[in-house]
């Protein structure tokens, strides 16, 4: 509005002067940042793109799959993805690794972890639990028509590739597998269980908003070693292959388009600076899945109250 | 759509349609029954038979792309795409481009709507129309409104010319009619995230995407209408033009078109309504507004905000609809030569005193410049705790009726399809096919089902086949009877019609959440959220089909002593059968388009790998899935429309 009658008053070109004195060594054109759909990977998205307007970029969001993004982010459409996590896009991102035009920007402190979980509640049900030995023996309270007999896992959907077939087989447990279609249905159902406080196990990672709303703990598999996902003899089951947990400790990357460094050399910098925690990023989720906050302000918010963390980023 | 021909008094081979149908109605039986002593290349199609028509398809368009450059086009015109876009964007929500004078207030812009629609239908229709804006406001979605509504003011005229260009050239040349019919019949009946792979590839994601998706969306209506107006023209007023001397260009500018101005009207009420449903779907590849605000909600399990940004698209398709449809209802105003211009335009006077007033008045009370996300309304928090209870209550009957489906129909019915070799199924389709249209219904419907044996595809497209005869037969448990109740009455015929509107408007996404909820991630479930969507047609066109049955039919039978019921069953039922059919025809449709959706809650089925072929920008998986669920469509349009047109000819109605 305010810009609308600078215009109808004045003149367009004050306007456009305004915006020229501002711009830095960076191009003027808008840094593309993607936005997918758990709500830390918002948060965060806005916040990087808040600090990069507070060095006079120009910043747009695009919503984009998470698993597609790469691809964009190769031909140039997006600029930067902000969680590359190594569990669930780990092979998207090294594909378009191969092909070219998509770098490594570093890595946040904080670490990933995938697997099967279940919430508090559960416990009650089945009391030997996080240990998976427990978690067999009780699988009939997990039974659902479905699966008959055996105890039902949700698991996320196909293309996130999670081999938890392979494990039930090498570890000889009493579940079916079943696959959610989306993340969303995931939570429909961990919600649902707890209205209805009926036991479930499902897959989960962390950091996420589920650990702000649904306090819950990983099953603890085998000890995950190196190798137990290409060579049967490691691992519990010395003939097959993932028989043990998922690395309890995956990376959460930040990865970076080839022509921005070049392009944006100052928002740049700031990206290879940006490093977040666990705990920044469930404080992030927790101001939206929580608090109620939308995305964009949540981020504001986040901001305003860590200058400390993010200022010396800028530099 | 196919066109129906009607072959019943050929012979072929001496046969009759009911002998051959007969003959492989028996060989479907004895491929199924004995199906241990066949080979296994009966059961299912053997390896050589597969074609890797994804392979092919992917590499013809790398050649596209990369060799013929097609990517410098494509990037080329969506460039001229996204200039459009960054000015509506700027207008209406601020973004940061040229002409940088945005945002308008939305005071502004709500008294625009408010004023159009009362010089297209008066006063009802100017309070939908600002109500509607001003709901939208004080929800405080006025910013994620608008950014959906910048794409759709560009999306809606360039689909517009193009199918009116289209529709013309093929009216023009019989030719182009004959390529361009079966094109749009798939096009039509392809799962929309068929179109977004390619999309994806050529043009990237962001609001161009978005606005590209929605074209290629929105075209084939728009085609239709244009070709059925210019061809529905009286010879006489033809005549009228060519003896006035006008040339040809002049005869289709000055004469076919504005006769044609109705059915044209009503091809751009359809492109605006399908843009509309592609709201939510195309912010899969990045539109941003209601549709990305809504997917970003139900992720993190909020349903109540995510119903009021579903009222909200329904509100906005109401209000345009009704303004389209009332702009083509208008006839064009004359007035007696020597009014002034400000009678003339008197509504474009009035729109200019009032949106410059409410720039001022924004500039000067902010809330009528913007109402902030802090200001604005909330009714999440009821909806959410009416949803909440209503899984708790309904828990014992939900667990009940999951365990009964689930054991007792669906899975064996689900093996049942699984089990039934492919040959038997053609045989079947062969068998169906000469029953109701005769050779060439037989050859279209094992010609398409024979492709998608080939695809490699048939388990998963038998899945699909299950879970769209299920939820349609429900569809029709619920539906039938409630069109029929609903039908005796005027009232009650009006509100289920008016449920209908908003359940199909309604964006589907927002039903996976409470149908998980009930039932799980399961069979149920996604048969659940497709029963919702199945049983509106049907619902609609029992309705229909029963209340426009010839008056004089319903009269003579009551004269001769029959009872409501016996006037039901006996007269209107039996009349309205053809009507009801379409119905059962589009519950398929939209069954097949919710199927894919479903894909979210967790399925096994055709839409599970088109999801996957999204996730991995593969366009050559993409199309072969998009086009198996755009042949088991057009095979029971096919069908279906052919035995409506056979039925009414039999009983002699239009």
């Amino acid at each position: 509005m305010r810009n609308f009658f600078k215009f109808m008053a004045l003149s367009g070109a004050l306007t456009l002067g305004a915006i020229g004195l501002s711009k830095a060594e960076d191009s003027s054109d808008p840094i593309i940042i993607p936005l997918h759909n758990w709500s830390s990977q918002l948060v965060m998205s806005y916040a990087v793109g808040q600090m990069f307007e507070e060095i006079g970029n120009n910043v747009e969001y695009i919503t984009t799959d998470s698993q597609a993004v790469y691809e964009s982010i190769r031909l140039g459409d997006v600029s930067l993805e902000l969680e590359v996590w190594e569990g669930a896009f780990g092979n998207s991102f090294r594909a378009a690794l191969e092909k070219g035009g998509i770098h490594d920007a570093g890595d946040h402190d904080a670490y990933t972890r995938e697997d099967w979980w279940y919430p508090l509640w559960t416990k009650d049900a089945c009391p030997g639990l996080p240990d998976w030995k427990a978690l067999n023996e009780c699988a009939a309270i997990f039974a659902t028509p479905e699966t008959g007999d055996k105890g039902r896992f949700l698991g996320g959907p196909v293309d996130w590739l999670k081999h938890d077939a392979e494990r039930v087989e090498g570890l000889g447990l009493n579940f079916v597998v079943v696959n959610a279609g989306s993340a969303t249905a995931l939570w429909a159902e961990l919600k649902s269980a707890e209205q209805n406080d009926r036991p479930t196990v499902i897959f989960n990672w962390t950091p996420n908003f589920v650990d702000a709303v649904w306090p819950g703990e990983f099953v603890e598999f085998p000890i995950w070693e190196e190798g137990c996902d290409v060579d049967p003899a490691v691992g519990y089951n010395p003939e097959t292959t993932y028989d043990c947990g998922n690395p309890p400790n995956g990376y959460l990357k930040k990865a970076a388009w080839d022509g921005m460094p070049e392009k944006w050399p100052s928002a740049y910098g700031v990206l290879k600076n940006i490093n977040f925690t666990n705990n920044q990023i469930a404080e992030m989720a927790k101001l939206v899945d929580v608090d109620g906050l939308d995305p964009e302000d949540a981020a504001t918010e986040w901001l305003a109250a860590n200058e400390d963390v993010w200022k010396r980023w800028l530099m | 759509m196919l066109g129906s021909s009607n072959l019943s008094s050929n012979e072929l081979l001496g046969l009759g349609n009911k002998h051959w149908a007969f003959l492989f109605l028996v060989i479907t039986f004895v491929l199924a029954l004995f199906k241990g002593i066949f080979p296994e290349g009966l059961n299912r199609p053997p390896e050589f038979l597969v074609f890797p028509f994804a392979d092919w398809i992917n590499f013809f368009f790398v050649f596209l792309r990369d060799d013929l450059g097609l990517i410098h086009v494509s990037r080329a015109i969506s460039g001229g795409v996204e200039w459009l876009l960054d000015i509506t964007a700027n207008l209406l929500y601020g973004k940061h481009r040229w002409p940088r004078i945005g945002p308008i207030p939305w005071s502004a812009i709500a008294v625009t709507a408010f004023v159009l629609a009362y010089s297209l239908g008066g006063w009802k229709l100017s309070l939908v129309s600002g109500g509607t804006f001003i709901w939208i406001a004080v929800m405080g979605q006025w910013k994620w409104a608008m950014e959906t509504l910048s794409v759709i003011i560009v999306a809606t005229p360039i689909s517009v010319l193009i199918g009116l260009i289209f529709g013309t050239l093929a009216w023009r040349s019989k030719i182009f009619e004959r390529i361009l019919n079966p094109i749009l019949n798939v096009a039509q009946t392809m799962p929309h995230f068929a179109y977004m792979i390619p999309v994806v590839v050529f043009i990237g994601v962001g609001p161009k995407a978005g606005a590209i998706v929605t074209v290629i969306f929105a075209v084939p209506p728009m085609i239709r209408m244009t070709f059925l107006g210019l061809k529905s023209v009286p010879p006489e007023v033809i005549e009228g033009g060519k003896m006035a001397g006008s040339t040809g260009w002049q005869l289709l500018r000055f004469v076919r078109v504005p006769s044609a101005r109705t059915e044209i009207l009503i091809g751009v009420n359809q492109v605006i309504m399908q843009c509309l449903a592609m709201v939510v779907l195309a912010s899969f590849i990045g539109m941003p507004g209601l549709g990305q605000k809504l997917l970003q909600l139900l992720q993190s399990l909020k349903i109540g905000q995510s119903v009021e940004i579903g009222i909200s698209i329904v509100l906005i398709a109401i209000t345009l609809d009704r303004c389209t449809q009332a702009w083509a209802k208008r006839q064009p105003i004359h007035f007696p030569k020597g009014t002034s211009i400000f009678l003339r335009h008197k509504f474009f006077f009035s729109w200019l005193i009032l949106f410059i007033l409410f720039l001022i008045l924004g500039k000067f009370i902010p809330i009528l410049d913007e109402v902030k996300r802090n200001q604005a309304l909330s009714i999440s928090s009821p909806i959410e705790i009416g949803v909440d209870w209503l899984v708790i209550t309904l828990d014992p009957l939900t667990q009940w009726i999951r365990w009964f489906l689930i054991t007792w129909i669906l899975i064996p019915l689900r093996n049942f399809y699984l089990w039934v070799p492919f040959t038997a199924i053609l045989a079947l389709l062969a068998c169906i096919g000469f029953r109701i249209g005769g050779l060439r219904s037989a050859l279209i419907c094992t010609i398409f089902f024979t492709l998608i044996a080939i695809s490699g595809w048939w388990d998963r497209t038998m899945i699909t086949v299950y879970t769209v005869t299920v939820a349609v037969l429900i569809a029709a448990i619920i539906g039938f009877p409630m069109g029929v109740f609903a039908s005796f009455g005027d009232r009650s015929s009006k509100t289920i019609l008016l449920v209908c509107d908003t359940l199909q408007t309604f964006p589907s996404f927002i039903y996976l959440i409470p149908v998980v909820m009930l039932f799980g991630v399961n069979d149920v479930a996604v048969i659940g959220a497709v029963v919702l969507f199945a049983a509106v047609p049907l619902t609609r066109y029992t309705i229909e089909g029963l209340r426009n049955v010839d008056q004089q039919i319903i009269e003579a039978s009551q004269m001769s002593g029959a009872t409501k019921y016996q006037t039901l069953f006996k007269a209107r039922l039996p009349m309205a059968i053809p009507t009801i059919m379409v119905g059962v025809n589009q519950s398929v449709m939209f069954s097949l388009f919710m199927v894919i959706i479903a894909a979210f809650i967790g399925t096994q089925d055709l839409g599970q790998e088109m999801q996957r072929a999204l996730s991995f920008s593969d366009v050559g998986k993409g199309l072969v899935l998009g086009l198996i669920v755009s042949f088991i469509g057009l095979m029971v349009d096919h069908l279906i429309m052919t035995w409506s047109y056979s039925r009414k000819k039999a009983l002699g109605i239009n």
